[in-house]
């Protein structure tokens, strides 16, 4: 059924990424790759991938952007993916019933058993959260793990996405942002979080982070301003009979 | 985005052919058309001939075509699950309408009202055809009100065009059509100059800076794309067509889809016999060529906001 959940549970299961933290190192990419290609939405294509043209489905893409000029330029890495959108016109123009909005966490998937290969639902995103796999014939898009947050068999603390995971520097959060009480609710409300073109009307439920202020001056470190020569008093003991016998 | 064949294909055939099946189911119970039924013959085969060439090919480019029978169960959200259900229930009433006219010569009473419903499905699947283009948010060169119109005027249009050459083929030219299509010709041309003028004045109100969030620190530059070759994202939605190409395929468009058909039709309602007959039999097949043309550009010059995380400004 595409039509979305007349009764949605409150929750709303969604990552937070930090755009302050990010040094874009595509881990979450490629572990998100390496964990889906097994996984419920597995496998995911890739054609010639060690040609002149590699072509794969990938549920997360790590752009990177520069923003401003000057001395208030900035890099800031921009990982990409599904953001299970409270209002998700790529699950309702979807004819089949393949694409769905799950009621009891929000999660946004495609059936593949139904699934005609439109590719509709990949125009109605804004996003291009969804890719399809020319392969199978069917598309595709993230599951937020949905085989490894409740997967039971492993310790609890490993039951967020791979992407989630696999971060080096803990600039992606996961959890229910449904719950205004909740550890990434509350850094949302702490940072300021955001959507991604609101202007859509999609009401994303993944929220970016925004890249902290820059200090507009250096802050003090506790070190010197300026480096003293060093100390030269000459040497004692042996080594000053050594440096005596050498200069002489 | 990218110009699919199967869907230019489709969209201009369905639309030609529901056009002209929507004039036959209102002009032939008011006896507005010849009775015989070698024209009844030749009229409703050709208009759900194309219809059906044109859904045959719209399957082309399906994944999975083997499961599109799937496609019509989604009616109650999806543009694209009404489309197929209404192309299907359209059949109903036009199969029972082109028997009664067919085979005997009838379209009064309940085979005329078949003719009324098979008008009203052909209307109200060419409207659905079009709402799936107007109902996507992302295009903003798609989600706007000249959209719809301009899909029912090129339909009817094109549809009065086959519907004229037949007319002539047949011995029995009609003045009253012939003026009605020359009065489509001008309405459709002036909704599609109203579309390209729509699309050149205004800009999608989502920009690299809205995409990312980031707009409030500063001009958003694409540095680094995630990948070094091209993935499906950008072969499907990155299309790109030069301006000045644009401009050359518009002028084409607006030659063979509306001026020379204009023309030609003028030809045919002024002149007599065999000139007539040469200038309907060029004037509907340059149409549709013209609309081909015109379909093709409607994707091209789509931009989606995907392409605003892949170095895109605006879309």
């Amino acid at each position: 059924m595409t039509s979305l959940p007349t009764s949605p549970s409150g929750k709303r299961l969604g990552l937070v990424i930090d755009l302050d933290i990010c040094v874009g190192c595509h881990a979450c990419a490629v572990n998100c790759k390496e964990w889906n290609s097994g996984g419920i939405a597995g496998p995911l294509t890739d054609l010639d991938p060690y040609g002149g043209e590699p072509d794969g489905v990938w549920f997360n893409r790590v752009h990177s952007f520069e923003v401003g000029a000057g001395g208030d330029g900035r890099m800031v890495h921009f990982p990409r993916s599904c953001l299970h959108c409270a209002e998700p016109d790529c699950v309702t123009v979807c004819p089949t019933g393949a694409s769905y909005k799950r009621a009891d966490d929000g999660i946004v998937l495609v059936n593949e058993d139904l699934c005609i290969g439109c590719k509709l639902c990949s125009w109605a995103c804004p996003y291009g959260a969804r890719e399809f796999d020319s392969d199978v014939g069917v598309m595709k898009k993230c599951t937020l793990c949905a085989d490894r947050i409740y997967n039971e068999t492993f310790d609890e603390r490993d039951r967020v996405p791979a992407c989630v995971a696999t971060c080096p520097v803990s600039a992606r959060h996961f959890g229910d942002l449904g719950d205004p009480e909740s550890d990434v609710s509350r850094l949302v409300a702490e940072r300021g979080g955001y959507d991604l073109m609101p202007e859509m009307g999609y009401a994303p439920t993944n929220k970016y982070l925004p890249p902290r202020p820059r200090r507009a001056a250096a802050g003090c470190t506790g070190a010197a301003a300026e480096l003293t020569a060093p100390d030269h008093a000459p040497a004692k003991g042996l080594l000053g009979w050594i440096d005596r016998f050498l200069s002489g | 985005m990218h110009p699919a064949l199967s869907v230019i294909l489709f969209t201009t055939l369905s639309g030609a052919g529901y056009g002209l099946l929507a004039l036959l189911g209102v002009m032939a119970p008011l006896d507005l058309l010849p009775p015989e039924r070698g024209f009844a013959f030749a009229a409703l085969g050709l208009a759900l001939g194309a219809v059906t060439i044109g859904l045959l090919s719209s399957t082309l480019h399906l994944g999975r075509p083997e499961r599109a029978i799937r496609a019509f169960s989604q009616w109650r959200s999806s543009w694209l699950s009404r489309e197929g259900v209404a192309s299907v229930a359209t059949y109903l009433p036009a199969g029972v309408f082109g028997i009664g006219w067919v085979f005997y010569g009838r379209t009064d009473g309940v085979l005329g009202l078949c003719g009324v419903f098979a008008a009203a499905g052909a209307v109200i699947t060419v409207f659905c055809t079009a709402m799936i283009y107007r109902s996507l948010k992302p295009i903003q060169r798609w989600h706007n009100r000249w959209v719809v119109p301009n899909y029912l005027a090129l339909s009817l249009a094109t549809g009065l065009l086959w519907l004229v050459l037949l007319l002539h083929a047949f011995g029995r030219p009609n003045r009253v059509v012939a003026a009605l299509t020359l009065l489509s010709l001008v309405l459709a041309a002036a909704l599609k100059l109203s579309y390209w003028r729509f699309i050149d004045g205004s800009a999608s109100a989502s920009t690299a800076g809205t995409a990312t969030g980031l707009g409030g620190l500063g001009e958003v530059r694409l540095f680094e794309a995630p990948h070094t070759s091209e993935n499906y994202l950008q072969k499907e939605m990155g299309f790109v067509i030069a301006r000045k190409h644009a401009a050359k395929l518009r002028r084409i468009a607006m030659l063979a889809a509306f001026a020379l058909p204009f023309l030609l039709t003028l030809v045919a309602f002024l002149a007599p016999g065999v000139p007539a007959l040469v200038a309907a039999a060029v004037a509907a097949p340059l149409a549709t060529v013209g609309v081909v043309v015109e379909r093709w550009l409607f994707f091209a010059e789509a931009k989606h906001t995907v392409t605003l995380y892949y170095g895109a400004t605006h879309a």
